[in-house]
């Protein structure tokens, strides 16, 4: 091994489709990382612990959703056209999000409070039809109390509308903070939490509609 | 002493320059570009859910698939993950996040598929505790 090779070899450990050496920031070669890398990461390390919870949800679910006592399966009680428009209305939001990303990006205030608000109120779209969604059950008497596939349903479903319901809350303030504080850099670092957040609920609810709902009404 | 004045000189530097911004891919086209991939995909995914164009035990393997790309598009796309060097850590992490998800849910799924069907049925249960 060359010098240059073993140069090569201590930069770039993982060799991830990276020749030469490895000069960027935090591998070393370059120098620490940059807070906003480093907040980044440590937010990621946050919700990949939070899909592990949503694993679990998603285990039970997938245990239990034949148990059910005699009472609806899930064919029986899943509404395709309210599910789409669930999707489409979390879609939306993701979407908008991201355009409020490039807003902050470009210090637009009025940009950005307007890609919030209706980030915000495609989320509230998203909220409200699970709502009634949960109510219309609920009235028929298909609670998560009726049977263990409809505890499995709940908790699952319900977690992930409990995140969103907190995703809406942090939305307000992060537009107060935009409004009162401007785009310091600290506030840049929160909001690209928040957006990491955003769009991973958003990576939830592809598996929740997915292999819940669509899979659901055809077994 | 000096070394670390240096150091915060230069992260304040960076942060008034950077630090509000996403220097990396703050694009529109990036963002249309997965909406328009993830709504294809969703499509698709409602579409195979009430076709009975495909045999009905290969539905759930299609939908996973389907729900898995769609997984990937909102990861590059939104989440920005690359695999650029400043991402090789979130990249390592989702690999370990992702080994332990699949350990929770089909080793769950396993375990108790096989206690189901090791149990005996409902009705000779209670009869044996009469």
């Amino acid at each position: 091994m060359s010098a240059a090779e073993f140069t090569t070899a201590i930069a770039d450990p993982y060799r991830l489709g990276h020749r030469g050496p490895n000069l960027a920031r935090g591998h070393g070669g370059g120098g620490p990382a940059t807070k906003r890398v480093i907040v980044g990461y440590g937010f990621w390390l946050f919700l990949l612990s939070d899909i592990i919870i949503f694993a679990c949800l998603f285990a039970t679910y997938a245990v239990l959703a034949d148990a059910t006592a005699g009472g609806p399966k899930a064919r029986d009680i899943f509404e395709l056209d309210r599910v789409a428009w669930e999707t489409a209305c979390l879609l939306a939001s993701s979407f908008l999000c991201g355009l409020a990303t490039i807003a902050v990006a470009q210090r637009n205030q009025i940009l950005t409070q307007a890609a919030l608000v209706a980030t915000g109120l495609t989320g509230l779209a998203f909220i409200l039809l699970e709502s009634s969604e949960f109510a219309a059950l609920h009235a028929q008497g298909f609670g998560p109390t009726r049977s263990a596939f409809l505890t499995g349903f709940f908790t699952l479903v319900g977690c992930h509308g409990v995140h969103v319901t907190a995703g809406l809350l942090w939305l307000g303030t992060m537009m107060a903070q935009f409004y009162a504080k401007g785009f310091r850099p600290d506030i840049g670092r929160r909001f690209l939490c928040f957006s990491m957040f955003l769009h991973f609920l958003d990576v939830v609810w592809v598996a929740i509609f997915s292999l819940v709902y669509l899979v659901g009404t055809r077994l | 002493m000096t070394m670390e004045a240096d150091r915060h000189g230069l992260e304040h530097e960076e942060d008034d320059k950077g630090g509000a911004s996403d220097e990396h891919s703050a694009h529109v086209g990036t963002y249309v570009l997965g909406l328009a991939l993830a709504t294809l995909l969703t499509i698709a995914s409602f579409w195979v859910a009430k076709t009975h164009l495909i045999y009905d035990p290969g539905i759930p393997m299609a939908l996973a698939t389907l729900a898995v790309a769609q997984m990937g598009i909102h990861l590059v796309f939104f989440l920005h993950l690359t695999t650029a060097p400043d991402n090789t850590n979130n990249i390592l992490a989702l690999a370990f996040g992702l080994l332990i998800v699949g350990l929770v849910i089909f080793g769950s799924v396993w375990i108790m598929g096989h206690l189901n069907h090791n149990l005996m049925p409902m009705p000779q249960l209670m009869q044996m505790q009469r």
